[in-house]
């Protein structure tokens, strides 16, 4: 994307709302308040409020709530959707044992 | 708009943030730019948590052992997230007479800095670590190192530094730096944008060398890649950060339970990125079977995601820190070649004093980016 970001644009004060205890993500158990509060302490994009809160990080890696934290932050922000960035896929798709993981490819030759 | 800044830094990893945040918490004007969309973008979110003193080189080794020792303690505290440190030592661990001359070489040049750290045997190992296998036979040991989350601890200096009044410009891309009178002045962006700063801090990581470029300096560096992957959350098994003679693999459990462990395949350099800094499918399964090796336990744990990110490594492995007489107003905090974290505080907080005072508390002589020399 690259778009000029002015990180210091007057967004308005966090107001609590009656909702603010609804669990977005459901793997890390992060509520929508606490996405909202992430916004107004400077995380502006799905990639900082996920390092920040860890929405997106559990079992699902984010295939459950990825859309709904996107929205939260948008609503929050005043901008469309469609200016975040989707969330970032990670491999594997499912989670996966190490030591199958570890078969993957064959090892060096002797004890490395 | 008033594009001015008394201090601007270039780059919003940790160390950018950092500098941000010393010189706005002391009421300076400061403007940081960001080329990427995200703070934090490069190694400052990707690197495996280490805040470690074993291991490094004695020119870096100060800076560290400062930061841990005035600033790592509190620093939840001062930047408003859970940091996640833990100070529970390190074990760098080796299973060959090849790998316990390493460690013991490593091991005599920090004591000789006043690092309390020892050589240990297998017995003493798995008496810190009982999960380690009986293939150990060896590790150093330095119970004042540690880990924390660099996820929590960079974005932390980003918002405490936004807090303190400092600006933050993200997808402001720094193309080039231009001379006024004698002294660097402007700095120039990509979209077209300009700023003007008295003292311009470039803490871009790899990006530092193509911009000081511009102003005739250059930074001997190259990017290299390395990968890291995290477990799904397992019941809690200790506290220390691990590492190995051969630095195959190195990581630590997170106070979320999961393994973040990061490595390398030996291959970095030679594979086909297309200009990202994407995961190399032969990499983590490497990684896994280093791990296996020293924690059989964790072979049914499962691996959730993986990542890759660069590395500025300088051409002898140490940062390049301080002014540049040939080009007043230019200051330098790049090059930190992957052991960038852990030195984050103390680093930037000099960096700061510097800028602030002319003076620093830790000595950044060795540190200077001209000490390159030819080998004959």
């Amino acid at each position: 994307m690259n778009q000029v970001n002015d990180r210091s644009r007057d967004i308005g004060e966090f107001v609590p709302r009656p909702d603010d205890d609804m669990v977005i993500c459901r793997c890390e158990e992060v509520t929508k308040g606490e996405i909202r509060k992430a916004v107004h302490e400077g995380m502006w994009t799905v990639t900082e409020v996920r390092r920040y809160l860890r929405t997106g990080m559990g079992l699902c890696q984010g295939q459950t709530c990825g859309k709904l934290v996107k929205g939260i932050i948008a609503s929050e922000l005043g901008i469309p959707q469609s200016e975040l960035e989707p969330a970032t896929s990670r491999v594997p798709m499912r989670p996966i044992e190490m030591k199958v993981f570890a078969k993957e490819a064959k090892e060096a030759d002797g004890n490395g | 708009m008033a594009d001015t800044a008394e201090v601007i830094v270039i780059g919003g990893g940790i160390i950018g943030s950092a500098i941000s945040y010393f010189l706005a918490k002391e009421g300076v004007k400061v403007l940081c730019l960001e080329g990427s969309d995200y703070i934090g973008n490069g190694g400052s979110s990707r690197n495996g948590g280490g805040v470690r003193q074993s291991g490094r080189d004695p020119r870096e080794l100060p800076l560290v052992m400062y930061g841990i020792k005035n600033y790592w303690p509190h620093l939840s505290e001062d930047l408003e997230v859970d940091c996640e440190y833990h100070q529970d030592g390190n074990l760098r661990l080796g299973k060959t007479e090849k790998h316990r001359k390493i460690l013991e070489g490593l091991t005599d040049r920090a004591r000789k800095v006043g690092l309390d750290v020892t050589m240990i045997d297998g017995d003493e190992v798995r008496r810190i670590n009982p999960y380690l296998s009986d293939e150990v036979t060896c590790a150093s040991w330095c119970p004042t190192d540690g880990h924390a989350n660099p996820l929590t601890t960079t974005l932390g200096f980003y918002k405490t530094a936004r807090k303190y009044g400092a600006r933050f410009i993200t997808g402001e891309r720094v193309v080039e730096l231009k001379k006024e009178k004698g002294k660097l002045r402007k700095v120039v962006c990509a979209s077209g944008d300009v700023y003007e700063g008295e003292t311009i801090v470039l803490a871009a990581g790899y990006d530092s060398r193509a911009i000081a470029a511009t102003v005739g300096i250059d930074l001997p560096m190259e990017k290299i890649m390395l990968e890291a992957l995290v477990t799904e959350a397992q019941p809690p098994m200790f506290n220390q950060m691990l590492g190995t003679a051969e630095a195959d693999f190195y990581g630590h459990q997170t106070k979320h339970g999961s393994f973040v462990f990061g490595g390398s395949s030996g291959l970095e350099g030679f594979t086909k990125d297309n200009g990202t800094p994407i995961c190399c499918s032969l990499t983590a399964p490497c990684i896994c079977r280093g791990i296996m090796k020293y924690f059989p336990n964790l072979s049914d744990a499962k691996i959730v995601r993986t990542w890759a990110g660069w590395m500025d490594f300088s051409a002898d492995g140490v940062p390049m820190l301080g002014m540049v007489p040939e080009v007043p107003g230019l200051v330098l905090a790049c090059g930190f070649s992957g052991h960038g974290f852990g030195i984050a505080p103390g680093a930037a907080s000099q960096i700061a004093q510097l800028i602030l005072t002319g003076k620093t508390d830790v000595d950044l002589t060795a540190l200077r980016y001209d000490r390159f020399k030819a080998k004959i």
